[in-house]
């Protein structure tokens, strides 16, 4: 990754309980998500980028210095090109919609008009609440005019702050479906901080992994997901994602065929179109082992594959094993006892059986 | 912010200070407020014979010497004593030689039930009543004046217990007029006029008593050359100003 | 009504307003300050802030006076400057009402600024306003009850003002005698009638402006929530 395309963050900030302290090298688009548990820093790091909150250090965005102790530079927050999106929203109440939009729109360019705003309206699909007033809206609304109001500066990154946490479950398919079209849509790189799994598995390219206040790792959507730490850090919820097409649709028996990398997996059909890309996600509970390849068996998914690597689990009694199946790695949870009765280990060939696979709609 | 109704008001309030003209007077007299009553027929009657309009301030003697020390636009000074002019005259805040006593106070004994005090004021020493209201001495000159008489009379200590002190007159009079106190040592002019007792029952106190309350009057330094200052001052003393004082219950120097 | 009311009247009323728009011109970036400071200073300025409320008017009156006089150093800086004394002048009047109405005005918008919190003005940064820009955008509006309660305390607490105006102004008809101390002279002269009227107006009138308060706070509460 050349320089310029790189965001750039190295420092350290006291915390109440531990320490901030990262040296990250990110990619300059996509959607980074900065995950951990509370308490690990993540927003302190958010903070930090948008210079919310002075860390000693440095933090260049493809080649912008934002600050750099070394040279005495530090950008104050009103300064660096960046959209934030706090996690309660955080509207100006004294301003309807349309007003609050245009806050940011008139300071980075006086002479805009209304107009400005369409596309970002639309991406967000807000047009029919421009004229309310910020209390009259539901938590999801607010969340989707707080992101458009970050959009409308035009900035060169997109910050948000664990932007569905304060929003109940039921009202999340409100904001998540229009994160994931922008995410689509966008060409500058989002930094995202969540303890979501699910919001990982959705909106990720890129995943941080941060623990009181260390960087635990970096690294693609694909490398962290098979990783140990990332798995632990899911603890029960461990298991991969993947990046799929949708090939086929069998509408008799309501499946469609899911092309993986150079397998194909059969899901139960949620609608989706034959051409669209879609994300799976196998919890590592939901595989099991075989020596050899079985048909009489219920289960549809059967890949074989490598064993490359086994982890202690979150239980003494199970492991996660890691399997390579060509382009592919999966991870499943067996049993010590398990692993030790078929004399399993480290190059073993092996049959993965995915009982379910859940598709990220 | 706020109702348009208030705005216009504001504005109308402002506009009018602004063109309001406050007729500016000749002499603007700074007055103790005892003798706010008798001041204010002198001074219309003044006004009528010389066409100078008079301010009259109403306050306190002692306000108005640190008031005076600070520059005050006073022209003349009405005091409720002697000291106050003496002491503007001596550092050179008055005119020398224009100090003169316009009045002398009658200290009386008031109550406001008309059967409660005798000619001879004799109930002093009896326990018809609980309480006995008196100027503070050291701020009011009826009040060292009251003090000197009880002195005078053996009264003092066995009034101790009984005495309830206003800050000055004004408000001594009122703990009687209310009925807080029984009796009271006012002035007499607070509750004598045109020629008869405007209520109550009282004991005008002999002036042997205590000694004299004084009132003396000064030109300020400020209205030097102010010819109706000095005309004022001089009407004061004239034949109908005494006549009006004497009116109000005062007596006038020998 | 006695012809003499209707200056002491208006000579309150423009007191009141005068000097409640200038406290609010004074106290907006003080409680700002109050409210956003971590210096070490904070603590001492509240103080001093606060300190009008607990000394007696008078006194304070008093002070302020010997300040103006053509021995306090503030007098003696507007002789220099050709602009004799203030005392006994409606500008003297001012002062005084702003002092000792300084901490009706400081701390209700101190405490609408301190509600208001950091995140508005951190949002406001996130939309590329500076600092300036934030507090007149943002921290202003959303401060509005606040600086309309400070607006109507002030100008209702000066029109009640007694001992310092007296000391102040000296209580010349025509140039610095407000209601207050009219009632003072009518009592003084023994002018009962004259007194109850006034006093009745005073009444009447604080009690309008505190119900115009409640009523303006209420519908500014509506349009928040």
């Amino acid at each position: 990754m050349s320089t310029s395309a790189t965001l750039s963050i190295c420092l350290s900030l006291p915390r109440a309980d531990f320490t901030l302290d990262v040296d990250l090298h990110l990619p300059a688009q996509g959607v980074t998500v900065i995950f951990g548990p509370s308490g690990s820093g993540k927003t302190s790091l958010l903070r930090c980028v948008a210079g919310l909150e002075r860390a000693f250090g440095s933090v260049v965005l493809a080649g912008a210095v934002w600050q750099d102790n070394a040279r005495d530079i530090f950008k104050p927050t009103w300064q660096r090109e960046i959209g934030y999106v706090f996690q309660e929203a955080s509207l100006f109440e004294h301003l309807n919609v349309e007003r609050n939009l245009t806050f940011g729109l008139q300071r980075v360019d006086r002479n805009a008009t209304a107009q400005a705003l369409a596309p970002i309206v639309e991406l967000l699909g807000i047009s029919h609440l421009l004229t309310r007033r910020i209390a009259s809206l539901s938590g999801g609304e607010r969340q989707r005019v707080a992101i458009a109001r970050a959009l409308v500066t035009r900035p060169k990154i997109l910050l948000l702050d664990e932007p569905l946490a304060s929003i109940d479950l039921a009202r999340r398919s409100e904001v998540l479906p229009w994160l994931e079209r922008l995410h689509e849509d966008l060409r500058i790189p989002v930094l995202y901080v969540t303890h979501s799994v699910d919001e990982l598995a959705r909106l990720a390219d890129h995943v941080v992994l941060l623990e009181k206040g260390r960087v635990v790792s970096s690294a693609s959507l694909s490398d962290a997901v098979a990783s140990r730490q990332l798995a632990s850090a899911l603890g029960e919820e461990a298991g991969v994602i993947l990046d799929g097409k949708v090939v086929a649709c069998d509408t008799l028996q309501n499946l469609t065929q899911i092309r993986v990398g150079s397998h194909h997996l059969w899901a139960p059909d949620s609608g989706i179109a034959i051409g669209n890309s879609i994300r799976l996600r196998i919890l590592a509970r939901d595989v099991s082992l075989t020596l050899s390849s079985h048909d009489d068996t219920t289960i549809q998914n059967r890949l074989a594959g490598v064993i490359v690597s086994i982890e202690p689990d979150v239980h003494p009694a199970q492991t996660l094993v890691g399997v390579r199946c060509d382009d592919l790695v999966i991870l499943c949870r067996v049993t010590r006892r398990a692993l030790t009765g078929l004399k399993l280990d480290v190059g073993a060939s092996v049959w993965c059986q995915v009982k379910s696979v859940a598709l990220i709609v | 912010m706020g109702s348009p109704g208030f705005d216009r008001v504001i504005l109308v309030a402002l506009l009018c200070g602004f063109s309001c003209p406050s007729a500016t007077a000749d002499v603007t007299a700074a007055v103790a407020a005892n003798f706010a009553a008798p001041m204010k027929s002198i001074a219309a009657a003044f006004e009528q014979q010389t066409g100078h309009k008079v301010s009259i301030a109403l306050g306190a003697s002692g306000q108005f010497y640190a008031q005076i020390r600070q520059g005050a636009p006073f022209d003349v000074l009405l005091s409720a004593d002697a000291e106050i002019p003496r002491k503007l005259e001596e550092e050179n805040l008055a005119e020398r030689g224009t100090r003169f006593t316009y009045a002398v106070g009658r200290l009386a004994l008031w109550s406001k039930d008309p059967q409660l005090v005798d000619s001879k004021g004799l109930v002093l020493g009896s326990d018809r009543y609980q309480k006995l209201a008196i100027a503070n001495a050291k701020l009011a000159p009826y009040g060292a004046a009251a003090r000197e008489a009880l002195q005078n009379l053996g009264l003092e200590g066995r009034l101790e217990s009984r005495l309830v002190q206003g800050m000055n007159i004004s408000q001594t009079f009122q703990f009687v007029s209310s009925g807080n106190a029984n009796l009271g040592f006012v002035a007499w002019s607070q509750v004598f006029n045109d020629g008869k007792l405007i209520s109550g029952s009282a004991w005008l106190v002999p002036e042997m008593l205590h000694s004299p309350i004084q009132q003396d009057a000064v030109l300020l330094k400020s209205a030097a050359r102010n010819p109706a200052a000095r005309a004022l001052l001089n009407y004061l003393q004239s034949e109908h100003a005494r006549e009006i004082i004497s009116s109000y219950g005062y007596s006038h120097a020998p | 009504m006695h012809p003499d009311a209707w200056p002491a009247i208006l000579l309150t009323l423009q007191l009141a307003t005068v000097s409640s728009l200038i406290l609010l011109l004074i106290a907006t970036p003080l409680a700002w300050w109050l409210s956003q400071t971590r210096s070490q200073w904070r603590g001492t300025v509240s103080a001093l802030v606060t300190l009008p409320l607990v000394l007696p008017p008078t006194v304070l009156g008093f002070y302020i006076l010997l300040l103006l006089g053509p021995n306090g150093w503030i007098g003696q800086i507007t002789e220099t400057l050709g602009l004799g004394l203030l005392s006994f002048s409606f500008t003297g009047l001012v002062i005084g009402s702003i002092v000792f109405s300084l901490p009706f005005a400081v701390q209700p918008i101190q405490y609408a600024f301190e509600t208001m919190g950091r995140r508005p003005m951190e949002v406001a940064a996130t939309l590329r306003a500076s600092p300036l820009d934030a507090f007149f955008s943002v921290a202003l509006p959303l401060a509005k009850p606040g600086l309309l309660t400070a607006l109507l305390l002030s100008f209702a607490h000066t029109v009640g003002e007694f001992g310092v105006v007296l000391m102040i102004g000296g209580n010349i008809p025509g140039k610095t005698q407000v209601v207050s101390t009219q009632i003072y002279s009518h009592v003084e002269a023994m002018e009962y009638a004259r007194a109850h009227a006034l006093a009745a107006i005073m009444v009447l009138f604080s009690f309008l402006v505190l119900l115009g308060l409640s009523r303006l706070r209420r519908n500014g509460e509506r349009v928040v929530s």
